[in-house]
């Protein structure tokens, strides 16, 4: 499989996502909590607690939609400023009720319009990712699909970053880098290529800790080994104190 | 943008914005502003060095760290070589500790004739490095930035950078440290939205683009024209982004002024006035 293949395979209409992972890996367990409480309620992050093999723990999403209209809604999984706050808000809060904090990730990007930059899109990503990078409480990652630069970084500050095996994680898509390498977007094949953007180049690079195999098929089996190891992860993580654990999350930064 | 020239040599130059012809060393003088409109022409790290820090007291940090082709990106190694001679540094930001107005500070100069500005590993380290030794040291750091953005030929190696630099920015911001970023033009990408939007205080430089998503990438999502101004330091300052807009001529005072209130040296102990006032 090439690394376009993968590309092609993250962005496919009918993949998982994060409502999927959600409602597959919690049940009627979650509860859905919405809004930055600065702004607006950006519905292309979703966001809530659940129960995860007897404990609480919060769930942060960046959800595409399921179909046109979904998708129209969600923004595509596009998030705007108060998304990212959102999310931000949610983990605070995880941070206070002591509860570990799992991220879906499945964007081509954060949303580059008018509102977005007015309302301090780089301002919002980077108080994510300086705050993440603190917050006293275990925070695992998981790419289901796009993981489309700071837009996806936004989300992936984490102890553990676990990947889908066909899904992307890139600092550019494929068709920007074509645009400016070759000036040519249509070599998108060849940029996916030479970006190092899938599961196995990343989990090379040392950028990732597990690859999720995913079946020809998605089924309950891959959410329900999926939930397991997330419970198991968490269980790990919440054996450390907070200094370790802190100590830990810098360092995994630190070395690239 | 990446066509605008840096100055050359010859005798007069034009400036972009008012058109007029220029003495280039009227423009010397005046720190590389256009005399007649204001306009801030870019002006590579050394001699922001020279203009910010007081006279010889700049140390500069890992000045021979440079970047490698780490995940072998197509023509990233020619590019490099190109953006050294070019440029004449070893990578996109200068790091050192320097004193502002009697001040001692660790100053990073990030440097647009290095492929841009562009964040590669080296260039994060370096930050993070700097901020490090600040923690340690317990000192201030002022940041000037100009970046494109994450550097596309390091990959996903190029956006850890943000986290690494965040966590740095972090650790220095909790031990109750003063961090100022001066913003200057271009700032835009993975530069805006890690270390450039972290400070305590964000200045910039009059007219900077300062963005997260360039114009052009947004007039082609939107497809609409944007608004004049629309992502200049004086629209960010309107949002409520950035704390003031200086003049590159007062930038040095600016700094001074704020890091003489960050001293804990205003007061002494009898609760006289610091003679320095």
């Amino acid at each position: 499989m090439s690394a376009f293949d993968s590309v092609t395979a993250a962005r496919a209409n009918d993949r998982p996502t994060a409502v999927d992972y959600i409602t597959r890996i919690f049940g009627n367990s979650f509860i859905e909590f919405h809004g930055d409480r600065r702004f607006a309620d950006d519905k292309a992050v979703i966001g809530g607690i659940a129960e995860l093999c007897g404990k609480a723990v919060t769930v942060i999403g960046l959800e595409k939609g399921r179909n046109l209209n979904e998708r129209m809604e969600r923004n595509f999984g596009s998030a705007h400023p108060e998304g990212y706050r959102k999310a931000l808000r949610l983990m605070k809060q995880a941070e206070k009720f002591h509860r570990p904090v799992i991220c879906f990730v499945d964007t081509s990007g954060a949303y580059c319009g008018i509102g977005a930059e007015e309302r301090g899109q780089g301002q919002a990503i980077a108080e994510n990712l300086m705050e993440m990078m603190t917050l006293k409480t275990p925070i695992l990652s998981i790419f289901i699909g796009e993981g489309g630069s700071g837009g996806a970084l936004a989300l992936a500050v984490a102890d553990e970053v676990w990947m889908l095996e066909n899904a992307i994680y890139s600092v550019i898509s494929p068709e920007g880098c074509a645009s400016i390498l070759w000036k040519d977007s249509s070599k998108t094949a060849e940029a996916s290529e030479c970006l190092k953007l899938t599961s196995k180049d990343l989990f090379k690079l040392g950028v990732i800790e597990r690859i999720i195999r995913e079946p020809k098929n998605v089924d309950s089996i891959m959410f329900d080994s999926l939930k397991t190891l997330i419970a198991q992860t968490f269980d790990k993580l919440g054996g450390l104190d907070t200094d370790t654990l802190l100590e830990k999350r810098y360092n995994r930064f630190r070395k690239y | 943008m990446e066509n605008q020239p840096f100055i050359p040599d010859e005798l007069w130059v034009k400036c972009p914005v008012c058109k007029n012809p220029v003495l280039s060393a009227d423009l010397n003088e005046n720190n590389k502003v256009c005399p007649k409109c204001g306009y801030h022409f870019r002006i590579a790290a050394r001699q922001r060095i020279r203009i910010t820090a007081d006279e010889g007291s700049f140390r500069e940090f890992d000045a021979e760290m440079t970047s490698e082709n780490v995940i072998d990106f197509p023509d990233y190694t020619r590019k490099l070589k190109n953006a050294r001679i070019n440029s004449g540094e070893n990578e996109s930001v200068i790091t050192g500790l320097a004193s502002i107005g009697g001040y001692p500070v660790v100053l990073c100069v990030m440097n647009s004739q290095f492929m841009m500005g562009s964040m590669g590993r080296v260039t994060g380290e370096k930050i993070t490095r700097a901020f490090e030794y600040a923690t340690e040291n317990k000192l201030p750091v002022v940041v000037f930035t100009v970046s494109g953005g994450a550097r596309m030929q390091e990959g996903i190696l190029s956006l850890m950078q943000m986290a690494k630099t965040s966590g740095a920015v972090k650790r220095h911001s909790d031990e109750g440290l003063l961090y100022i970023t001066v913003l200057t033009d271009p700032t835009t990408g993975g530069v805006t939205a890690s270390f450039a939007m972290e400070g305590d205080i964000i200045l910039s430089e009059p007219k900077a683009l300062i963005a997260f998503a360039g114009p052009r990438v947004i007039e082609q999502t939107i497809r609409q024209k944007l608004p004049k101004d629309f992502q200049s330091a004086e629209f960010l300052l309107d949002k409520g982004f950035i704390d003031a807009v200086v003049p590159r001529g007062e930038m040095r005072d600016t700094l001074t002024k704020i890091l003489r209130l960050h001293s804990g040296e205003i007061l002494t102990e009898e609760g006289e006035t610091d003679e320095r006032i």
